[in-house]
């Protein structure tokens, strides 16, 4: 049958940003201690506050059972097997301007296509280029903060506004919220941090590219997001590593505070190393997202596109705290080959008139699997509030799988919650049409996928969309034969 | 100058002969009608000139252009100017009907060295080409044929013939479930797009179509063999005296 063909062709393509590149490290011993939380501290020239909060999150985690219940099946992780802090060795001066950033990390840069330089103007974003753990080039840091926002890396923040962080850090995910939370609340390397004063309307999209580098450095980004009343901010993030043959392990944090009238948009384009043909290698992605619509009025938009990682637990979250308060959550996930995904949201209503929006479509290739898990819950209190879901599902070929579960709980009886779903496949009669048009098996996929995705690559910023649109069809190049 | 040339065909799906012997050429200018009852193998030809891959030949030749059409993959079979309106066009969910197009048109110039088409130009042709057809505006931005009804689809697929303009174009059964007013607005473009470069290959169960679309040759296919040829006088001979006719003397 045809389908035979397609799914073995699927395994024929490449990761297309795989590379090591050669920078030195200044790393921790192997293995997790309260020794390493010590030394990362340290390193880090933390306040002492800081340390204590990383020492009792890692006191929690130690009496803590990693999960069971996500669709996903990997080997024991040996947590004392992993090194918990690599920085770029050259760091510990600070680079003052772009020139005097390593060569091999800006070289590092360029082939992701990351424009470090003039460019960035020209594009109007400021990046936070995190390679490895630290911070190593920040810009546009003196036009935001002409406006009092704060743009930087999580260290620096540490440093510089521990007020801030000591009042915020933690408030939406708790580092005993669970076991990935808790684990990288004690060994958190770095990430951003990002705060908007009142009223202020950030003028341009904040974007932050992680990138996994040093050898078996698990990577614990944590960022925050604090939108004050009336603030706005569109925040990108966008990943990609090298080609790995270990599997690495990637715990993030990610927090948004909304206040009264705040909005804050999250967007995620995820791409990293997602394991070769034989599912050997990638990244395990646990990552704990959520935002809190603290205000009334305010509203948190996730939008993600996930094509990488050998398996991705991910549920971007909104509490809907305050009155009027809404949540979006739109979401692309792809899989091929022999990824798994188990990834969704939840959505919970604690305010009245509360509204949330889920759309999330599944795509799976290969031999992956790709699991969509939403919670819907509104509280007794939560009055007339709305939830609308779409669960969408496509199949490449017949050897993967695509699952749906959705959790449904309310409270009171003047809310509304929907819920739709579908499933659909890329059939032989379709491919046949469009290469009869002359369109070949590879760009009717991408046209397909990319038309089926559409409703969620158009919450994307612009830029990104494209980027984005670009990365489903090379993730599936070559699946359909 | 001979387009296509059928040799000897033989045809196999799931191990059975559907195919047994075809010959026929079509040359540039001319309109060929194929007619036949049902199961004697005409969407079955019409399926393996347009190269889907479940049909195995396992005899003959079929020479397009002067090349062997079975080098060809089903997209380089497109752009070199092979298009086949199907019997059962299919819903691509998402794509609309300009992307789509406007890929397939673009694949098109790629293949002959052209310039892509820019947006404004593209619009204008696509307008046009609509316009033959009678099909509305707002169908363009509809995703490919989803909830089109049985006449609209149709329709869709002879104002793709007339955006690709085809070398050859194959029309599989185009006529089935039109109404008279859908069956005249389908004939008509046909009509408009013929000239003497290009060749029509009729595929039809009824003679009706043929009132509308003069078929220079008339073909008839029984348990896969063209076992009378003649021209559009045998169509009104079959209408009239109806298959069992051919049945009868073919049989005995």
């Amino acid at each position: 049958m045809e389908d035979v063909n397609i799914v073995e062709q699927i395994t024929l393509s490449d990761y297309k940003y795989g590379f090591i590149s050669d920078i030195e490290n200044d790393t921790a011993p192997k293995g997790l201690s309260e020794d390493t939380v010590r030394f990362i501290s340290e390193k880090k020239k933390e306040p002492k506050f800081m340390l204590d909060w990383r020492l009792k999150a890692y006191r929690y985690w130690l009496k803590m059972k990693e999960p069971e219940w996500a669709n996903v099946k990997y080997p024991p992780i040996d947590y004392q097997d992993i090194y918990y802090y690599a920085a770029p060795k050259n760091s510990s001066e600070g680079p003052k301007s772009l020139e005097e950033v390593d060569p091999e990390i800006r070289k590092t840069f360029e082939k992701l296509g990351i424009p470090l330089a003039e460019q960035q103007k020209l594009a109007g974003i400021a990046v936070d280029a995190v390679l490895d753990s630290v911070s190593v080039a920040t810009t546009f840091k003196g036009k935001l903060s002409e406006l009092g926002i704060i743009f930087c890396s999580m260290s620096d923040a540490v440093q510089n506004h521990p007020d801030l962080i000591e009042k915020y850090i933690g408030t939406v995910v708790p580092s005993t919220d669970n076991y990935f939370a808790a684990l990288n609340s004690a060994v958190f390397s770095d990430g951003s941090f990002c705060y908007i004063p009142k009223g202020v309307r950030c003028p341009m999209e904040l974007s932050t590219y992680f990138r996994i580098n040093a050898k078996s450095s698990g990577q614990f980004e944590r960022t925050l997001i604090v939108a004050e009343e009336g603030a706005y901010v569109s925040y990108l993030e966008g990943c990609s590593a090298p080609m790995r043959d270990e599997n690495q392990l990637h715990a993030a944090v990610v927090e948004l505070i909304a206040e009264k009238n705040a909005e804050i948009k999250y967007s995620t384009v995820q791409n990293w190393y997602p394991g070769d043909k034989e599912g050997k290698g990638g990244i395990y992605n646990f990552v704990t997202k959520r935002g809190m619509c603290r205000g009334d009025n305010s509203k948190i938009s996730w939008t993600q596109v996930e094509t990488g990682s050998a398996i991705t637990w991910k549920y971007p979250s909104c509490i809907l705290k305050g009155d009027n308060s809404v949540g979006e959550f739109y979401s692309v996930a792809l899989t091929n080959n022999y990824q798994q995904a188990d990834t969704g949201t939840k959505m919970m209503h604690l305010g009245k008139n509360t509204k949330s929006r889920i759309v999330s479509k599944g795509i799976s290739a290969g031999k992956s699997q790709n699991s969509y898990r939403g919670l819907v819950s509104v509280n007794t209190k939560a009055t007339n509030s709305r939830n609308y879901s779409q669960c969408d599902s496509l199949l490449i070929g017949d050897k993967c799988g695509a699952h749906t579960f959705p959790y449904i709980d309310i409270g009171n009886k003047s809310s509304v919650v929907e819920h739709e779903a579908t499933t659909s496949k890329i059939s032989d009669d379709i491919i046949f049409y469009c290469n009869q048009r002359g369109i070949s098996t590879e760009d009717a996929v991408g046209l397909i996928v990319n038309g089926y995705a559409k409703e969620v690559l158009n919450q994307l910023p612009m830029e990104f969309a494209v980027e984005a649109q670009k990365l489903l069809a090379i993730s599936l190049e070559g699946s359909v034969g | 100058m001979s387009l296509l040339k059928i040799e000897n065909l033989k045809v196999n799906i799931n191990g059975n002969q559907i195919i047994k012997g075809i010959n026929l050429e079509v040359n540039a200018g001319e309109i060929h009608a194929i007619m036949g009852p049902n199961g004697s193998g005409k969407s079955t030809l019409a399926n393996v000139l347009a190269g889907r891959e479940d049909y195995i030949v396992t005899e003959g030749s079929v020479t397009y252009m002067g090349k062997n059409l079975f080098d060809m993959a089903s997209e380089v079979r497109a752009r070199e100017g092979i298009f086949l309106a199907f019997q059962y066009p299919v819903e691509i969910p998402g794509v609309s009907n300009a992307n789509f197009m406007r890929t397939a048109l673009n694949e098109l110039r790629k293949f002959r060295n052209e310039e892509p088409l820019d947006a404004m130009d593209f619009l204008q042709l696509m307008r046009e080409k609509a316009k033959l057809v009678e099909i509305d505006k707002t169908f363009l931005n509809r995703s490919v044929n989803e909830g089109f009804s049985g006449g609209e689809k149709k329709r869709n697929e002879i104002f793709q013939m007339a955006m690709l303009q085809p070398k050859l174009a194959i029309l599989d059964e185009t006529d089935s479930g039109l109404d008279i007013d859908a069956l005249k607005i389908v004939a008509n473009g046909v009509n408009k797009l013929s000239n003497e470069n290009n060749a029509f290959v009729v595929i039809t169960h009824y003679q009706r179509l043929l009132d509308y679309i003069i078929p220079d040759f008339v073909h008839v296919l029984y348990k896969g063999q063209i076992v009378k040829s003649g021209t559009k006088k045998l169509a009104l001979e079959l209408e009239e005296k109806g298959y069992d006719w051919i049945k009868k003397e073919i049989d005995m």
